[in-house]
């Protein structure tokens, strides 16, 4: 419950500019990038350094009231949707990047930090932090932490999770919580960052992230090959591996896509293809030069009806147009774009392909399927409106049916945009009771009041 | 709360655009008025995300929507950013319309609309006692950038270094001109905006000898009114109606090529607002704005395009003036139109183009936003005059004389030596005729007129 006495303490503790009570206020922070009904939060508030954070957490906890932790909004699974009459705490204003190390290769930022300005920063100086997350643009770090975020180079660099070195951060009752070191090796303690990446704001709220950074690699080359069977182009992707060659970037397109895609842009896409593979070797100029003739030889034995090398930055530009294009190609179709994220084991691609096909006949439902083929991770996307009661309600069935088949074949509910509150239903079929159980006890222990962004994941 | 319901109804009629914002949230990325305050209502998702509930009745007072709503530049940075394509703007000018149209307009808003700018003859007589009194309240500040600053402590003002209006406007050194075609074979009609006529009308002069040099004919009406956006970005569809229908009377009844301006304001209110907003009107007042829309061309579109820039002139002696350019959101993200002003700053060879940063970031200015949040539109302002400065130029030239307000102020109060001038005043420098450039007196209007066709004539 917020009441007056509550209101004022906050904003004794971050000035009355920083406590946003106005019900107009309030609604734009009730909603995030997920297809869910929006729930206005009781108060928003904006701490504008740590000290404020903690002593906002720990009034919160005092109070028992709930509070999501919300960067930019642009959570997919309903994350940053704040709990009825919880508050919402911004880490908007914690924008800083407190250090670049060059020497020991780790920066230190603030969780509100906008992950393409980390990623240019370092860039500047000649390092590389690899994961970029569709959102890069405005999406927070503190976010890409808390859902351990993706991106289109997972196969060769990983996730967010492969980059935290360590964290602090306040437990649900206020007090500094410190995991990880600057080190490379760090085994002191339990290993509380990795507890705490993807946890989905449920069981700590960060105010510190050590990131791990790498060399920038020298060169790139891309290429785009043409498929006229799916299983043609998963297989290469296999077949790719197979030769221990790793891209930086091998991403897909299914037809639907490719032809709106090239309705939308006119690019010259070939719009009878069944697939299209987009291909990125990184690393020392001879060894991309090396494996960039070794994925064309490949393409080409592998059945590619045709393949395009990008000659210099413009044609590179133009071949990950393409796949910048997908979505809001996609997006354009509909008024509702409900974009999935199961993932399979790389394998099981095309038995995932087939599925999809088959679902968006059985519930007559245009699905535009695209994605990282290196890492299993489809994008599978249902063009809808959601104002179309009886079509929702197919919608849904076919994002039941995606999730099932996803298990089936082995895979996860979710590869990069986390469980939120669309999928914590689901959980308990991917990992079982017990998982659930223990899951439930960890945040008990850790959140006595149930205050940290409660509803999430486990329900 | 059945008035509520009426006005949740209109905002209904939007339903169909609101629901294509996905709420991605990637225009937090390009918003120059999220980049200073960091609010969501600030941001273009999060005026969306409001309109909605406004439209499902979750709100009790639309004041407050409407107070968010107003703060806006109307830049279109999101709009041309927007993975799924919402029309923001659209969307938000008829917002406001229905919000102004329900809740009433401020007073002294309506007088001014309604009893003054509306009447665009009215409108120039007030201006020219302005221009003969504005003395008394501001004083010269920099001689370069010929900005003055208020001469007591005065809330209406408060730090700004403005631009004084004109001594003579445009309207009064050529009232009317209407000649045929010459060496181009093509006539254009000109539309000079407010802003240009009251406060640079050597921006007006600079088109005119340009159009003399390439002989294209030329049709310039007389009491020619606003475009309306002033009345329209605050939901005045009155008066908005009132200066539509007195542009369509007299640009409408004269046969020509190209309408042509050199605001990018204009323009763009012209090609986009007008057949927006003649959606109600009957099929032929439509046809009769469709026909202007697609006539209407930037001054810089319509040379580089359609005429062909003149060779420039002589190489000149001495070091070359480095010049930065600035994009205004109504040429480039409204209507794509970045490479043709940067082809006419190339066209002049005393100078030397200096890309600044983000040279495509918003000025800050927004008309009416700078009147009514001006300590916003002062912090996206000094981003841009950063810019500017870094880049190391002597001169930025840009294609709007809102953006050219908004950049002299900055660089006004910051005592930069950074003169502002129009593309159209950089291109006609290379023409023949009486040279206006770089550090020579600004703003001394009858100077430059090359043209024997047209003469100052006063109507006194």
């Amino acid at each position: 419950m917020v009441n007056q006495a509550l209101v004022k303490e906050f904003q004794r503790i971050l000035g009355k500019e920083q406590v946003f009570l106005e019900e107009t206020d309030r609604a734009t922070y009730a909603y995030d990038a997920a297809v869910l009904e929006p729930v206005l939060p009781a108060i928003v508030l904006r701490p504008w350094s740590t000290d404020e954070l903690g002593q906002v957490v720990r009034l919160c906890h005092e109070n028992s009231l709930p509070l999501t932790v919300r960067g930019a909004g642009t959570n997919l699974s309903g994350g940053s949707i704040p709990g009825r009459g919880g508050a919402v705490v911004l880490t908007t204003a914690l924008n800083q990047i407190l250090e670049i190390n060059e020497a020991d290769l780790y920066a230190v930022v603030q969780p509100g930090v906008v992950t393409a300005k980390l990623a240019g920063a370092v860039e500047a100086k000649g390092l590389f932090y690899p994961p970029d997350p569709g959102s890069m643009a405005v999406s927070t770090l503190g976010g890409n932490v808390a859902e351990n975020a993706g991106g289109l180079r997972g196969l060769k660099y990983g996730v967010t999770r492969d980059y935290v070195m360590g964290l602090t951060f306040f437990a649900a009752s206020g007090e500094t919580v410190k995991t990880g070191s600057r080190t490379v090796k760090c085994v002191s303690g339990y290993n509380l960052a990795a507890l705490l990446v993807g946890s989905e704001g449920t069981l700590g709220v960060i105010s510190e992230i050590i990131l791990k950074l790498i060399p920038l690699p020298a060169a790139r080359r891309s290429m785009m090959a043409t498929f006229d069977a799916v299983s043609k182009a998963s297989e290469t992707v296999a077949a790719i591996i197979a030769q221990r060659i790793v891209p930086a970037t091998l991403e897909f397109l299914d037809n639907f896509t490719i032809r709106t895609v090239e309705d939308y842009s006119r690019a010259g896409l070939p719009v009878d293809a069944a697939a299209l593979l987009l291909i990125e070797v990184d690393g020392h100029p001879a060894v991309v030069a090396e494996e960039a003739e070794k994925v064309e030889t490949i393409c080409r034995k592998m059945g590619a009806t045709q393949i395009h090398v990008a000659r210099d930055p413009a044609e590179r530009d133009r071949v990950w147009s393409a796949r910048r294009s997908a979505l809001p190609a996609l997006a354009k179709l509909k008024p509702t774009c409900v974009l999935e994220d199961a993932t399979v084991p790389r394998s099981k691609i095309p038995a995932m392909i087939q599925a999809l096909e088959d679902i968006s006949r059985r519930f007559h439902l245009p699905i535009g399927t695209f994605g990282h083929a290196g890492d299993g991770n489809l994008h599978p996307t249902i063009l809808t409106d959601r104002r179309n009661q009886e079509e929702w309600a197919r919608v849904e069935a076919a994002v039941d049916a995606i999730f099932e088949k996803a298990l089936e074949l082995g895979g996860t509910l979710s590869g990069e945009h986390g469980i939120g509150t669309a999928k914590s239903r689901f959980l308990e079929k991917e990992f079982g009771k017990g998982t659930i159980l223990y899951s439930k006890r960890i945040k008990a222990a850790v959140d006595p009041h149930n205050i940290l962004n409660p509803g999430k994941i486990i329900g | 709360m059945s008035s509520i319901k009426a006005l949740a109804r209109l905002v209904k009629e939007l339903e169909d655009q609101l629901v294509v914002c996905m709420r991605c949230g990637l225009c937090q990325a390009v918003c120059p008025l999220f980049a200073e305050t960091g609010r969501e209502a600030d941001v273009a998702r999060g005026k969306l995300a409001l309109l909605d509930g406004l439209a499902r009745e979750i709100f009790e007072n639309p004041r407050g929507v409407q107070d968010r709503l107003a703060r806006c530049l109307l830049c279109g940075s999101c709009a041309a950013n927007c993975p799924s394509g919402v029309k923001v703007l659209d969307i938000f000018i008829k917002a406001r319309a229905i919000l102004a149209g329900y809740l009433g307009l401020p007073p002294w808003k309506k007088a001014l609309f309604r009893r003054v700018l509306s009447k665009p003859e009215f409108f120039n007589r007030v201006l020219a006692w302005g221009a003969r009194f504005q003395g008394i309240f501001i004083k010269p500040v920099d001689d370069l950038l010929g900005s003055s600053c208020s001469r007591f402590l005065s809330p209406l003002l408060r730090g700004r270094h403005l631009k004084p209006l004109a001594p003579v406007p445009l309207h009064r050194q050529a009232p009317t001109l209407n000649t045929p075609p010459g060496a181009a074979g093509l006539k254009v009609a000109f539309f000079v905006g407010c802003l240009i006529d009251k406060v640079f009308p050597q921006v007006g002069e600079a088109v005119l000898k340009i159009l003399d040099h390439h002989g294209v004919g030329v049709y310039l009406p007389q009491d020619q009114g606003c475009c309306g956006i002033p009345a329209l970005s605050s939901g005045d569809t009155v008066a908005f109606e009132r200066l539509l229908r007195h542009n369509l009377e007299i640009f409408g009844s004269v046969p020509f090529d190209h309408l042509l301006t050199a605001c990018a304001t204009c323009t763009s209110t012209i090609k986009k607002m007008w057949p927006l907003m003649g959606q109600e009107y009957g099929e032929a007042e439509q046809a009769r704005i469709a026909a202007l829309a697609d006539k209407v061309l930037d001054i810089s579109q319509f040379l580089a395009d359609q005429v062909g820039l003149a060779p420039g002139g002589p190489e000149g002696v001495g070091d070359k003036v480095p010049i930065t350019y600035h994009d205004p959101c109504h040429l480039k993200k409204s209507l794509d139109v970045a490479a043709q002003p940067r082809a006419l700053i190339r066209a002049n060879p005393r100078y030397e183009l200096r890309e600044m940063a983000e040279a495509d970031w918003c000025c800050g200015c927004g008309g009416s936003f700078n009147l009514q949040h001006y300590e916003i539109s002062a912090a996206i302002g000094r981003r841009k005059r950063d810019n500017v400065l870094n880049s190391g130029a002597a001169a930025v030239a840009t294609g709007c004389p809102a953006c050219m307000l908004q950049l002299t102020d900055m660089l006004s109060r910051a005592g930069a030596r950074v003169i502002v001038k129009h593309t159209a005043e950089i291109y006609a420098e290379t023409l023949p005729g009486p040279q206006e450039g770089y550090g020579s007196r600004p703003s001394d209007p009858g100077k430059i007129i090359g043209s024997k066709r047209w003469r100052r004539r006063s109507r006194d």
